[in-house]
């Protein structure tokens, strides 16, 4: 079963076509990675598919619910991990994950063995009762994604979960999705520019380019069609996005990236 | 059947299990408000100053001099429950602010993308700011009661205080979110707040009778909603004291327009993170 399904999807701010015509379906259980640099429409993509945006025109669908129709549905279905800091700073790792519970209606019985299987699952443990501002980026991260599975999505959205962390915070959060991803079998979307992340963890890639899907298929298919099969994904990367990897991004995009690492690092 | 036919298929809820849900979930919001609040009390106390000054420097010396006719109330048993409506108005017009940090933040996104109705984390934030209020209103009926102000102690009464404050500040935090909503950026917002915030002050009941301002004043104060709060608790508040408006219409305003700002600030917030 497809567990998205988006037909011409668009979305245009003004003159500028952020998303264009996208058609791209999603199986239920796979990790997807959608690649693309700064401004290549991964994220208003993502924000169209959780429902905080409605397409210009075009349909998507999560889990057979249509975003728009169905909107209020959709949201008890999907988890959704934005690019942004989105733990509360001022509450306890613990109280994060105990207001979700609540705000998801889990039943009481199982909102306690729930929040400390996934504290546990994410190495929060410890942790759990002091302030989340108190936290390393990567803990925070971790938290963020413990806080979005609570009520077992069947969807999970990622917006760029490493931006701003360390290498070894990087490889913490890839294998707490795994882990993740092991137990549950969650339909997980991410999106990235690292190529690393999209090679380690994902079964299947897209790569963004102005709006459009440039190409996509599985890291290794990808690999094989470029530069007569030797290529890294880091080359299949510059060959659709047209080697914009470095030039992308506006003054505004820098300074919204490194405040955002900076507060999560 | 599928999960997306299941979903599709079950009917609308009524009205009154909807209703049960919105409320469930602001009072969701309202406790991870409030456990904010506990980690961070401090807050509570400076925010005491306040009053005090009203009360305890300006009160004292405009009951001096007695120019303002107070009718049978002397002027600090008149103005001590003008200064706790002035005193909720403050705590809760800078709510929208903490809104466009959290939107800053990115706390918003992830609420938006849940099940939980707008208009309960409208008004979650809005209790929130009644509990602040609260505060506040225990802190001017000890420092009124301190300065040898009568007031009315009887249980109902303390109830409909208790009633009044917790609408107001509904109503003056989710005007507030309406302001951040409209602005979007701290900037803009510090300099509206400060715009909207002196004249819903000045041009009400708080601390000199309406019948005592020139006429386009009378006119504004009369659709000010501090004015009926204000009316309110010195109704509640004062033994003998009679309501300008009635007790009655300043419950029915104060409902009234918490009602219709909940509703727009609900429909206005998905656009907030656009």
């Amino acid at each position: 079963m497809n567990i998205i399904e988006t037909n011409n999807l668009t979305r245009r701010f003004g003159k500028l076509t952020a998303v264009d015509a996208v058609d791209l379906t999603l199986e239920e259980g796979e990790i997807f990675g959608l690649l693309g640099p700064n401004g290549a429409g991964k994220t208003t993509l993502l924000k169209m598919f959780t429902t905080l945006l409605p397409p210009s025109s075009g349909s998507a669908k999560v889990a057979g619910l249509d975003v728009v129709r169905n909107s209020g549905d959709v949201r008890k279905v999907i988890g959704y991990v934005p690019q942004l800091l989105s733990a509360d700073g001022s509450l306890t790792g613990y109280e994060n994950l105990l207001v979700f519970a609540k705000l998801f209606d889990l039943p009481r019985a199982q909102r306690e063995a729930r929040i400390h299987a996934l504290l546990h699952m994410m190495g929060l443990e410890e942790a759990a009762h002091q302030m989340v501002k108190t936290y390393s980026g990567g803990m925070i991260r971790r938290l963020e994604i413990a806080q979005s599975v609570l009520h077992e999505p069947r969807v999970l959205f990622l917006d760029e979960p490493t931006v701003g962390l360390d290498p070894i915070a990087r490889k913490s959060v890839w294998e707490h999705i795994q882990r993740l991803r092991s137990q549950f079998s969650t339909t997980i979307l991410l999106t990235t520019h690292y190529m690393e992340e999209a090679d380690d963890l994902c079964e299947r890639v897209a790569i963004m380019h102005h709006g459009k899907i440039a190409a996509i298929g599985q890291p290794a298919e990808l690999k094989a069609s470029v530069n007569g099969g030797s290529a890294t994904l880091d080359e299949v990367f510059a060959h659709f996005a047209g080697g914009e990897i470095e030039a992308s991004g506006s003054y505004i995009d820098v300074s919204r990236t490194r405040h955002d690492a900076r507060r999560v690092g | 059947m599928t999960h997306a036919e299941l979903v599709k298929s079950s009917p609308r809820p009524q009205a009154w299990v909807r209703f049960l849900y919105f409320l469930r979930k602001s009072l969701n919001i309202f406790e991870m408000e409030m456990r904010k609040l506990r980690h961070e009390p401090t807050d509570l106390l400076t925010r005491a100053a306040q009053p005090f000054i009203w009360l305890v420097i300006f009160g004292q010396v405009l009951s001096g001099i007695r120019a303002i006719p107070t009718g049978e109330s002397s002027y600090i048993e008149f103005m001590a429950p003008g200064v706790l409506g002035q005193s909720v108005l403050f705590v809760s017009i800078f709510y929208g602010l903490a809104l466009i940090w959290e939107r800053d933040l990115g706390i918003i996104h992830k609420f938006l993308a849940s099940p939980v109705p707008r208009e309960a984390l409208v008004v979650g934030k809005g209790l929130s700011a009644g509990i602040r209020g609260f505060s506040q209103a225990i802190i001017v009926i000890l420092l009124a009661s301190f300065l040898g102000v009568r007031l009315n102690l009887n249980p109902f009464n303390i109830l409909g205080v208790i009633s009044i404050v917790f609408l107001g500040a509904l109503t003056f935090s989710t005007f507030s979110l309406l302001i951040a909503l409209w602005v979007k950026t701290r900037e803009r917002f510090m300099g509206v707040g400060q715009f909207v915030t002196m004249p819903l002050f000045f041009a009400s009941n708080a601390i000199y009778p309406i019948e005592m301002m020139p006429d386009w004043l009378q006119a504004i104060a009369k659709v000010n909603p501090l004015s009926y709060m204000v009316d309110a608790l010195r109704t509640l508040m004062l033994p003998g004291s009679a309501s300008v408006f009635g007790l009655g219409t300043d419950f029915a305003v104060l409902i009234l327009v918490s009602a219709v700002l909940v509703w727009v600030a609900g429909r206005r917030y998905p656009s907030f993170v656009v």
